[in-house]
């Protein structure tokens, strides 16, 4: 679960594309490995082909070309319901006209499994989503959150080794998500089981995940354990798309492998890590995180290149200060402060200079 | 403070604490109050009368509808198919004086009850509805119909006007209607007098309803035949009287022993044997009073007879038939529609919303057809002729002489009806299957049940209300059914609708036809609770 999993491939997908209509390509050239015991999230805006691809996984769409591999196996011509993949459904899907207990018995009962193994296993997974004593209730005399437990309880009852989770969290308030996240998670970790995990909110990704990939226009366009995903953004897309982040407009003018020193749009020059930009005369949009942001002196290293900035709003947040700056033309530039005791709280109007270290500031596509 | 034994308020008076004590306890127990101190039930219901009455405006034209067109009506048949009045009503003297007659003897009335008869009929001859009762009672008797149309005929023209001509030659007074007014006007006439008393009112309705004055009018046979009557039978009442015309009567009472009897029953025997029948005396009995069970017992192959309920004739027995064949065809159609339906609703939700508008289309597009043409339809695939033998006698798995039979039977009346009522289970299926979510399958697959299981287990249990639903609206629909079997059922594809339509416009028996309908009516009821009970209501959803 070092996010290196790849040499002990569990799931792969090889050239995997896949059109509904035969004129566009939804999943266009996926390459991916997840290994045994991995957690690996499938993020991305609605659209990007993340759901495509879980569903070609469980096998409710067949891919148009290319194999999908689980176990070495290639399943494209296994029917789901013989791929032995655990999955929770974003509605949770659990039979209404069966009981908590009949759904969690439903895939042994069709695995022909006795009953008083049955009914032992289905009290194990009840437990372990201490919901032990809710075996007799109908779905629907359950909260969201409670039906999450069983849905997940249900996905692992016949000890698959892959689960998929097709935006499990999606129809929980804030505080519950929060807490079932770390939920999923453990219970992943106790169980050593393989977890595919979609979503579209980077919160998520972030928290839970081993590795997470970023889908965009039927793409992987990064691949990475979390922290990298948000420090060493890829491309402007990733860096936009997770996390909070400032974008300034700008000309590659010169570039050696580590530093590119990239020209704003009003003129100043500033030094920049060349990520995604190939030679000199690229337009490049800067990508600097907002609590990297500095604008205290003290903390700036003596020879590190300002920016004139003026604050245009000051919004108090609890345990962060939010401010709005204008920075080289761009009026909706965000710093990120934390409320500690010695922290300024700046005013609208205040004329400030803004730094940050240039390892920070990443030059991306524009 | 109700335990008197304990606590320390037992020996002092109340305490200022005891009566601020008492009065939350009383703010517990009664009703809540509202601010200006009303209970607050009468307050929201205040509040809320304006509301209620305005919703009342509202429903009010579709309510007065209802109950001018459906509930009247429904209720009208329930109150005719027990209702009987017409034979008190029309035979009132007869109904009581039969009373005393005893079907078992074996013989036929006394000259009492002829005497009844006679003037009811006269009365009923004159109203003409005499025909009318005949009708109602030839339901019963066959024969009878014709018997009182030829009976009413036959009333004027008795020998009683024998009674007639020795009265007025006893005395011309006789002859004045003024007379009979004095006398019938005096106070105990109706007493020694009773039935000529009775038959008196009628001869004034009569005049009544003629327009003809009573002091013009000369009195009729049956005037002087209840007098005859009277006179010989109540001689020492007579004797007494000393009203007005007191001479008259009397002289007229002793001069009846010279005045030969003429037997009332004689004469209706002259008109038709009949009368002599017990048979027709104990139906007239048998349905004498006002509420009866016959159309019911009628409707059920049963008879009601002077001797009490019988089984009818095996021959014509038919409604116990009709009633099994008529549950036994709506079934075969529901189950049809069920295993014909389900895949094609199953494919409308399921298939892309483009497809499934086509198909839709098509489903409808028998609603929209003019149901004569799509029952006549049939006839053209379906008769010896049709299309469907052609092909299979051109195919060679007929015979040409031997060409199957699939109209004007069973056989034709289910396939027409299963395809007219076929949208009927689709659409409640339709509805129910929309809600079902793909995920439900996809997540019984994935979990490891095969196709079918994941349908088996699954998606069908969600779909039974779709299905409670439609079997309910084919099957109620399909027991009362009547133009498709009327026009393709022949003889052994009718239904009991066939058989009331019949009784409502041809045989006018409209009690019985009421009694099959409440019958009909009932029976959808009762499946209806049997369904509740094991379904339960909530279960059907129509979307």
């Amino acid at each position: 679960m070092d996010g290196s999993a790849a040499n002990d491939a569990f799931v792969e997908f090889d050239r995997v594309q896949k059109s509904y209509d035969g004129e566009t390509l939804v999943v266009k050239d996926l390459n991916l490995s997840i290994g045994r015991g991995e957690f690996l999230t499938m993020l991305g805006p609605s659209g990007s082909g993340k759901t495509t691809c879980l569903m070609m996984l469980a096998g409710f769409e067949t891919a148009t070309h290319g194999e999908i591999r689980l176990g070495g196996q290639e399943i494209n011509n296994i029917p789901p319901h013989k791929r032995g993949i655990g999955m929770v459904f974003q509605n949770y899907a659990l039979f209404p006209h069966m009981t908590v207990a009949e759904n969690l018995a439903f895939p042994l009962e069709v695995r022909k499994m006795g009953k008083s193994e049955r009914e032992e296993k289905v009290k194990r997974a009840l437990d372990m989503v201490q919901m032990g004593s809710f075996g007799g209730r109908r779905p629907a005399q359950l909260s969201g959150g409670q039906q999450q437990r069983i849905a997940l309880a249900r996905a692992l009852v016949f000890e698959a080794e892959l689960v998929l989770m097709d935006e499990p969290l999606g129809a929980l308030d804030k505080q519950l998500r929060e807490h079932m996240q770390f939920e999923i998670k453990h219970i992943a970790d106790n169980l050593g089981i393989t977890v595919v995990y979609v979503t579209h909110d980077q919160t998520e990704a972030l928290t839970m995940s081993d590795r997470v990939a970023v889908f965009q226009d039927g793409r992987i366009q990064q691949l990475d354990p979390p922290d990298v995903l948000y420090e060493e953004p890829q491309n402007s897309f990733v860096a936009q798309f997770i996390g909070e982040n400032n974008t300034l407009n700008g000309t590659v003018k010169s570039m050696t492998a580590d530093k590119a020193v990239v020209e704003l749009d009003n003129g100043e020059m500033i030094d920049t890590v060349p990520v995604n930009v190939n030679a000199v005369g690229d337009r490049t949009l800067v990508s600097i995180r907002p609590e990297r942001v500095e604008f205290n002196k003290d903390r700036l290293a003596p020879d590190a290149h300002t920016l004139k900035a003026e604050v245009l709003e000051f919004i108090y947040m609890g345990d962060i200060y939010r401010t709005r700056l204008r920075v080289a033309g761009n009026d909706d530039f965000i710093v990120k402060t934390r409320n500690a005791p010695d922290q300024r709280r700046l005013k609208a109007g205040e004329m400030l200079e803004i730094g940050w270290r240039p390892q920070d500031c990443r030059a991306l596509d524009a | 403070m109700t335990d008197a034994t304990s606590g320390p308020d037992v020996n002092s008076g109340p305490t200022p604490d005891n009566a601020l004590r008492e009065a939350d306890a009383a703010e517990k127990k009664g009703p809540m109050l509202a601010a200006d101190g009303t209970p607050l039930k009468k307050s929201l219901m205040r509040a809320l009368r304006r509301e209620k009455l305005r919703a009342l405006m509202l429903i009010a034209p579709l309510l007065i509808f209802v109950l001018v067109t459906f509930i009247a009506p429904i209720a009208d048949m329930l109150f005719r198919s027990v209702e009987n009045e017409i034979v008190a009503e029309t035979l009132p003297r007869t109904v009581v004086a039969l009373e005393d007659w005893d079907y078992a003897s074996g013989e036929a009335p006394d000259e009492d009850v002829f005497a009844a008869f006679y003037v009811d009929m006269v009365e009923a001859e004159e109203f003409k509805v005499h025909t009318r009762l005949g009708s109602r009672l030839n339901y019963e008797t066959t024969g009878i119909s014709s018997l009182f149309r030829k009976s009413g005929r036959g009333v004027g023209r008795m020998d009683t006007d024998e009674y007639t001509d020795a009265f007025i030659d006893l005395d011309p007074a006789w002859e004045d209607p003024a007379v009979w007014m004095e006398l019938m006007a005096a106070d105990t006439t109706s007493e020694i007098l009773p039935e000529t008393n009775s038959a008196w009112d009628s001869w004034l309705r009569i005049l009544k309803e003629n327009d003809d004055n009573v002091a013009e009018e000369e009195p009729e046979d049956f005037l002087y035949a209840m007098l005859y009557r009277d006179l010989t039978r109540n001689s020492d009442a007579v004797a007494a009287y000393d009203g007005p015309q007191a001479a008259l009567l009397q002289a007229a009472a002793e001069a009846t022993a010279d005045i030969p009897e003429v037997s009332i029953k004689e004469q209706f025997l002259d008109i038709d044997d009949d009368w002599g029948d017990t048979e027709v005396w104990g139906t007239i009995k048998a349905f004498s009073p006002k509420y009866t069970s016959g159309y019911f017992l009628s409707s059920v192959d049963l008879k009601l007879t002077p001797d009490g309920v019988e089984q009818q004739p095996d021959n014509q027995k038919i409604y116990l038939l009709l009633f099994k064949r008529t549950m036994f065809m709506s079934l075969t159609i529901m189950v049809s529609c069920i295993l014909l339906g389900y895949p094609v609703a199953y494919l409308l939700s399921n298939l892309p919303m483009r497809v499934s508008s086509l198909l839709m289309i098509l489903v409808l597009l028998p609603f929209w057809t003019s149901l004569l043409v799509r029952t006549s339809a049939w006839k053209v695939l379906l008769q010896q002729q049709g299309v469907i033998n052609d092909i299979l006698v051109w195919v060679g798995l007929v015979a040409d002489n031997n060409r199957l039979v699939m109209i004007n039977n069973q056989f034709g009346t289910i396939v027409a009806m299963t395809h007219i009522l076929l949208p009927f289970m689709i659409l409640p299926l339709y509805s129910v299957m929309k809600t079902i979510p793909p995920s439900y399958v996809r997540a019984a697959k994935s979990l490891g049940a095969t196709p079918w299981t994941a349908f088996w287990r699954v998606y069908f249990p969600q779909s039974v209300p779709g299905i409670g639903a439609g079997s309910i609206l084919v099957f109620i629909l399909a027991i009362g059914y009547y133009i498709t079997p009327e026009l393709v059922g022949g003889t052994t594809g009718t239904f009991i609708s066939n058989r009331i339509a019949y009784h409502i416009s041809s045989s006018l028996n409209w009690g019985l036809a009421a009694a099959l309908g409440t019958i009909l009516l009932v029976v959808v009821l009762l499946l209806y609770w049997v369904y509740d009970k094991i379904v339960g209501i909530d279960n059907v959803s129509l979307g």
